[in-house]
């Protein structure tokens, strides 16, 4: 059976980056709860070491199990009867094996029966849960919700919940309404306080990921009368109170172990979490942040196996007296969706530890007061964390769609056939482009950071390093990229339409996280000699991206708007 | 009510995948092409405990491996999975053995354990397998033995119930305890390794290994004398040297062959009911199916 850590060396490499020795420190508070917890760690090298024997369990389990599960899975799906949603028998044997090698609440502190993990290791469990089953990594992933009840519910709430989900407890995210998608401002759910101070949950959610989880964070308009986002609270409600019932779940095209329900609260009891009015504007927005990075690492996991699917294939298969792969045309796809891969996985983990070191030194700022450096250092964290999260999820969603469309295309026929994982891996790949925020709002999110020239500060940065022998041509040509970027930044800018801007904004975010990948994958170059090839394929289709692009605004007149209804 | 259960396991050459430099010239194992594991049924026998070990609170799981002092990497391996302590016994004088020593060692280890109510192991190395050794150890300490277990359904207030694998069907036994049990390759497999107690556990080392650690091993070796793994020798366990190792060792291996294995020539039929007929007949007569 094959692990999926340990037959990954790209893992291994981007969990020693440097800037892991500061970010582990920090987490470990300079190593002080190995007095307290016979399982903390007592220096860094200990830390890592641990690190990667978690990660060996979540291999062998996802490379073993979980991925033996995922077609039987995807076969059976989830159910909903009685007011319940039942999982498919290999989700349930799934969550037993998760819950027994104590994966679940990875990242919460010791003191609530957590592993204290920083993010980055666990989100590089959540890209191998991914590669094994990404439906199931939705049920295992959304442990992150309580990293939202850590940092906002009370001291008693942390403890009364959060040691549940270090057990194995589930929980879900309970926005989404019928009239309240992409618009969460809308949201209606009604939150009543009674005489004695509590609250109750009248109303109806859609398409909630594991709505039958046994904790959920639920948001609803406690301020009657409100109508926009700041008539919002968020809610604990536990599941061992009843009150909530499933009425239906979906029948979705992909990520079928993953029950999406909808469902009814009547007089469901709920405590507050946090301050009133604060759900949305506040809470909901970090839960939201946290819940893009792991669809990024969904993404990647499932381009990962995306791309493992086609190249065995294109090894296997022989046409015209040999394996497909010898013909050119076969190796350009099979190179290019592995640049894809690397490029997302480089950015994916940059935006993981960016998150850490200021997610950090916010716990910190918890227990005592930051001084001067530290506050500056966690502020320029957390803006690089907010810049980098939407490119990873965005971009990293759809280089995971084209590498599932191009694992079908390297099957041929057979690709077209249910006989093969890469049509699951097709329909199950649909979803990250779509949940937690479409491409499209990604962009939106994203267009602040072109515009205030963030991106290139940090593009900047990158190249600042300078990189020579192979690399330096690499290096050469992202400059040039860098420079047209730039010029296409200006010429929209000056403009001056809000309208043009919107319409021109997916190309320059577009530009900007091609180049901010290319870079990446030059620094990984220069560390690991291994990651040269995947730059220099990766650096030759970023040329012709922005290329693309680049030429596109040059030769666009805003009075041609029109033609587009805009 | 809480069990003292013993696991007899093995650490064993993992010739599941064997390549073709698997064996040395001579006809011995070329251990440096086959990495250590440990033996697989004898994790299914890790489970049944670790299941007993949940339904009856305060029970004790013991790992009990006889093996080079490196066999040590099979107790930390159960440790992970929720074993409580374990021992390597392990001795030059020990090597060589064949079943008859090897089970009459380990009864000796076994009884210098001493307080047991159930040993457990699996039914066969995959590097010898004989299925020998948990019958000898249950002959050698007198103790009842149910072999070719799938699950233990329960065990308490001296019986236990066993459900059997066998050729033809099932069968449910019950047996008094204290006694041994071998468990089947069919039984539920093994729970991973749990990330806390890898953490935890990480350190714990046999009394050879012990020498040469790092400062923070030696630091948490000497906070938690859990992480000590016993290493016992043959006059420990008070073992006669006559019976151990290859002294006592009437089994003598004359040669080891490198067998292929062939397809033999196929047969064709048609299509048709009576000749279909006649082959499931003929299968069924040579035990092939049914």
């Amino acid at each position: 059976m094959a692990n999926y850590y340990n037959d990954n060396a790209a893992l291994k490499h981007h969990l020693h980056h440097p800037l892991m020795e500061k970010i582990v420190a920090l987490r470990e508070r300079n190593y002080t709860d190995a007095e307290k917890f016979d399982y903390a760690p007592a220096d860094f090298a200990d830390a890592m070491d641990s690190y990667e024997k978690v990660l060996e369990i979540v291999g062998e389990i996802c490379g073993g199990r979980i991925a033996e599960n995922a077609e039987a899975v995807d076969h059976q799906g989830a159910s909903c009867s009685d007011g319940r949603a039942h999982y498919a028998d290999g989700t349930v044997e799934n969550l037993d094996l998760c819950r027994k090698a104590g994966l679940m609440g990875m990242a919460m502190p010791r003191r609530f029966g957590g592993l204290n993990m920083p993010i980055t290791p666990y989100i590089m469990a959540a890209e191998i849960v991914s590669r094994a089953d990404i439906g199931f990594e939705n049920l295992w992933g959304l442990q992150d919700c309580a990293e939202t009840l850590y940092e906002f519910g009370s001291e008693e709430q942390r403890a009364k919940y959060i040691p549940r989900v270090c057990e194995g407890e589930t929980m879900s995210m309970d926005l989404t309404e019928p009239d309240a998608g992409s618009d969460l401002q809308s949201v209606m759910l009604k939150a009543t306080q009674k005489e004695d101070g509590t609250w109750v949950l009248n109303g109806v959610k859609r398409f909630i990921t594991n709505g039958d989880s046994d904790i959920h964070l639920v948001l609803a308009r406690s301020e009657e009368g409100t109508k926009d986002g700041r008539g919002l609270s968020m809610f604990i409600y536990d599941k061992r109170n009843g009150g909530v019932t499933v009425r239906r779940i979906e029948n979705k095209m992909g990520i079928k172990g993953s029950p999406t329900c909808e469902l009814v609260y009547k007089n469901a009891p709920a405590e507050l979490c946090g301050n009133r009015r604060m759900g949305l504007i506040k809470y909901v927005m970090a839960l939201m942040n946290g819940a893009r990075l792991g669809i990024a690492a969904q993404s990647v996991g499932v381009s990962e196996i995306a791309y493992r699917e086609a190249h065995q294939y294109a090894l296997e298969r022989r046409q015209f007296g040999k394996a497909i792969i010898e013909f050119p045309a076969v190796a350009e796809m099979l190179a290019i969706m592995n640049a894809k891969l690397q490029a997302s996985r480089t950015l994916l983990y940059e935006t993981a530890r960016f998150v850490d070191m200021y997610k950090i030194y916010e716990d910190i700022a918890r227990e005592r007061k930051l001084n001067e450096d530290e506050r500056a250092e966690m502020k320029h964290y957390s803006r690089l964390a907010d810049a980098l999260t939407p490119l990873a999820k965005g971009l990293g969603s759809e280089y995971c769609n084209q590498n599932a469309y191009d694992c079908i295309q390297i099957h041929g026929g057979s690709g077209f056939m249910k006989d093969y994982a890469c049509e699951r891996v097709y329909r199950d790949a649909r979803i990250t482009s779509i949940y937690e925020g479409t491409t499209q709002l990604q962009v939106v999110a994203a267009i602040r950071y072109v515009t205030t020239g963030v991106y290139k500060t940090l593009i900047d940065s990158y190249a600042a390093e300078g990189f020579s022998g192979a690399l330096a041509p690499l290096a050469e040509t992202l400059g040039k990229l860098t420079e047209a970027y730039q010029a296409s930044v200006d010429a929209v800018a000056a403009v001056n339409e809000p309208k043009y801007l919107d319409f021109m904004a997916r190309r320059l975010v577009e530009m900007a996280g091609d180049i901010i990948m290319g870079y990446l994958l030059l620094k990984d170059a220069k560390v690991c000699e291994s990651f040269t090839d995947v730059a220099t394929v990766y650096t030759k289709f970023v040329q012709a991206e922005v290329a693309r692009h680049s030429d596109f605004i040059a030769n666009f007149k805003l009075e041609q708007l029109a033609a587009y209804g805009i | 009510m809480s069990l003292n259960i013993i696991v007899l396991a093995k650490q064993v050459p993992d010739t599941r995948n064997v390549g073709k430099d698997a064996m040395k010239e001579d006809g011995t194992i070329n251990r440096a092409a086959l990495p250590a594991i440990f033996n697989p049924e004898d994790l299914n026998a890790l489970e049944q405990a670790l299941r007993l070990k949940d339904a009856n609170p305060g029970s004790t799981v013991t790992i009990l491996t006889m093996g080079l002092p490196r066999a040590a990497e099979v107790i930390r391996e159960a440790i992970y999975r929720g074993a409580d302590s374990g021992i390597v016994l392990t001795d030059r004088a020990l090597g060589g053995a064949d079943t008859l020593a090897t089970s009459y060692s380990l009864a000796q280890a076994v009884k210098k354990i001493g307080n047991y109510d159930i040993i457990l192991g699996g039914r066969q190395a995959i590097d010898g397998d004989t299925a020998q050794v948990g019958p000898q150890i249950a002959e050698k300490l007198g103790l009842p033995q149910v072999t070719y277990a799938e699950e233990i359904i329960e065990a308490g207030n001296g019986s236990i119930v066993i459900r059997r694998r066998l050729e033809h069907g099932v069968e449910t036994v019950k047996a008094p305890l204290p006694c041994v049990v071998t468990v089947n390759g069919s039984a539920a497999e093994c729970r991973p390794r749990n990330a806390r107690r890898v953490m935890k556990y990480k350190y714990a080392a046999s009394t050879s290994e012990q020498a040469g650690v790092s400062e923070v091993a030696e630091k948490r070796l000497a906070a938690s004398p859990e992480l000590n793994i016993a290493e016992w020798g043959a006059a420990y366990v008070e073992a006669d040297p006559e019976q151990i190792g290859l002294a006592g060792s009437p089994t003598k291996v004359k040669a080891i062959e490198n067998v292929v294995f062939t397809a033999k020539e196929s047969r064709r039929l048609d299509n048709d009911d009576a000749q279909i007929e006649e082959l499931v007949k003929e299968l069924i007569a040579n035990h092939t199916i049914g």
